[in-house]
């Protein structure tokens, strides 16, 4: 038995949390894309309503965390766990809001996509698989401090970028070629940007697994 | 780019202060023994002026034997035998000519519990500098003043020099065993668990005045108080067994320490 098995168990649950607001974050994400491409507004109003749930774990997290620090003063890789567990949180707070960010921008969607955008909606299904895989590995990552996986998250990271820039060019020769169409790039552009954050967001967990760890600072997103 | 010039500015400066940093206490392969008990285990330590070393371990770990030794109180034990250096500004104590009333002139201490003499304020910090011989009045007020005010409690005990030390609450007690210790001009204070005994406020105003006296003096502190051992020391050494398990920069220690034994103790998973 360890000695401080109730501040163990603490720690646990508020890992547990964590565990819980990425996968909030994940569902919101997967929804808001699939939202996307059916053009499903409903579910797009209800990704913007449920995102209150992540926001009041999120405080949740932030309030557990304070108050075990301030109770059980953990020193060492206990703060870190704490504190990398507090960081986290953000980001995956974060990424929920990216979901909301692409429910918002698919409403604002005045038409859907025509064949000639075929490639660009490929695109940013790839971009969303590979976000979604860092997404669940860099969790993995952070429940088992297994680095390795940490940096192949981060290194997952090159290809939501190259295909972040391929799909910005195509859409600014859309642009070009055809200004009639400049709302519907516009709100591509965005999703496509809110995706690409999120994949760097998700960097930074690894980056914080990382630190967690090894306690010392790594630069994972170069 | 930046990251990189930030650390090499940090290593130039940790080089820099290595190399000024005199060494007060140099131990060197110390073991002891208890009859057959082996209490210490080639302990190798230096000990840096003007900084705070704290010395933190399970009970039982050699701790307390180790900064006893320091200034030869060990010797008292029955039955005690070591091998190994400590040098002390160079010298062994264990030297056959080394004068041991000497060491302890020069090595201060102070206990876990106040143990002030059943005297007079002014005559327990006047103590020390009478039985060096100093007579003169005017010199001893002097003495007690300073050393009253260079222990943070001349303030309160100004206007009854002459009450019994008895008198005093276990903190201010504690701060005039300092007093007392700083009369003698001391080079080294050995603290042994000096707060235990005390209220979160009166220790609070010990580990204050704990790290304004690393300006003047060498400070080496034992303490079961893990916080207080981050909060005030500039080295912590680890001490389990008998044995030196990690010896480091108080914040390396307390945030990524080297020895997974060294994490277990700090974290509370053991001792």
């Amino acid at each position: 038995m360890s000695v401080r098995e109730k501040f163990d168990d603490e720690l646990q649950q508020l890992q547990n949390k964590l565990v819980d607001l990425c996968n909030l974050a994940q569902q919101a994400l997967e929804k808001s894309i699939r939202a996307f491409a059916n053009r499903d507004l409903n579910a797009c109003i209800e990704i913007i309503d449920d995102d209150n749930d992540a926001d009041l774990l999120y405080e949740e997290i932030n309030d557990d965390s304070i108050l075990l620090i301030a109770k059980q003063q953990p020193v060492a890789r206990d703060l870190r766990k704490i504190v990398m567990g507090l960081k986290i949180a953000t980001e995956y707070e974060r990424v929920a809001d990216f979901a909301v960010n692409i429910a918002k921008s698919t409403i604002r969607l005045e038409k859907a996509p025509d064949i000639s955008m075929k490639h660009i909606i490929d695109n940013l299904m790839k971009m969303y698989d590979v976000s979604n895989e860092m997404l669940m590995e860099g969790l993995k990552a952070y429940r088992t401090e297994d680095i390795h996986l940490a940096k192949k998250v981060a290194d997952m990271d090159d290809e939501v970028d190259r295909l972040y820039s391929e799909t910005i060019k195509e859409l600014f020769v859309i642009n070009q070629n055809n200004p009639e169409s400049f709302d519907l790039v516009t709100q591509l552009l965005l999703i496509c940007r809110y995706l690409e954050r999120t994949a760097d967001h998700i960097t930074n967990v690894a980056e914080n697994v990382v630190y967690l760890v090894k306690g010392k600072h790594f630069d994972l997103n170069q | 780019m930046a990251m990189t010039a930030k650390k090499e500015r940090e290593r130039a400066t940790d080089i820099q202060e290595k190399k000024t940093k005199n060494i007060v206490y140099k131990t060197k392969e110390l073991n002891l023994w208890y009859g057959e008990k082996h209490a210490l285990k080639n302990i190798n330590l230096d000990i840096a002026e003007n900084e705070i070393t704290a010395i933190i371990g399970p009970s039982g770990c050699g701790k307390s034997t180790y900064i006893k030794t320091l200034n030869r109180m060990v010797d008292l034990v029955p039955g005690v035998k070591t091998s190994g250096e400590i040098l002390y500004r160079g010298r062994n104590i264990f030297d056959k000519d080394y004068e041991v009333e000497e060491l302890r002139t020069r090595v201060g201490m102070v206990f876990q519990n106040p143990n002030p003499f059943p005297k007079s304020i002014y005559d327990n910090v006047a103590y020390g500098p009478r039985i060096h011989g100093i007579r003169d009045k005017k010199i001893l007020d002097q003495i007690v003043e300073k050393s009253l005010r260079g222990a943070a409690i001349w303030d309160e005990v100004k206007d009854r020099l002459h009450d019994n030390a008895y008198g005093l609450s276990g903190g201010q007690q504690q701060r005039l065993c300092i007093a007392r210790c700083l009369a003698i001009e001391p080079d080294v204070i050995l603290m042994d668990e000096p707060t235990s005994a005390l209220d979160p406020i009166s220790t609070l105003k010990i580990e204050e005045l704990v790290q304004e006296l690393k300006n003047e003096f060498s400070i080496i502190i034992v303490t079961h108080n893990m916080q207080q051992a981050a909060r005030i020391s500039d080295k912590t050494a680890f001490f389990l067994n008998g044995e030196v398990i990690e010896f480091d920069d108080t914040d390396k220690i307390f945030s990524t320490p080297s020895d997974q034994r060294t994490e277990d103790y700090i974290t509370g998973r053991f001792g």
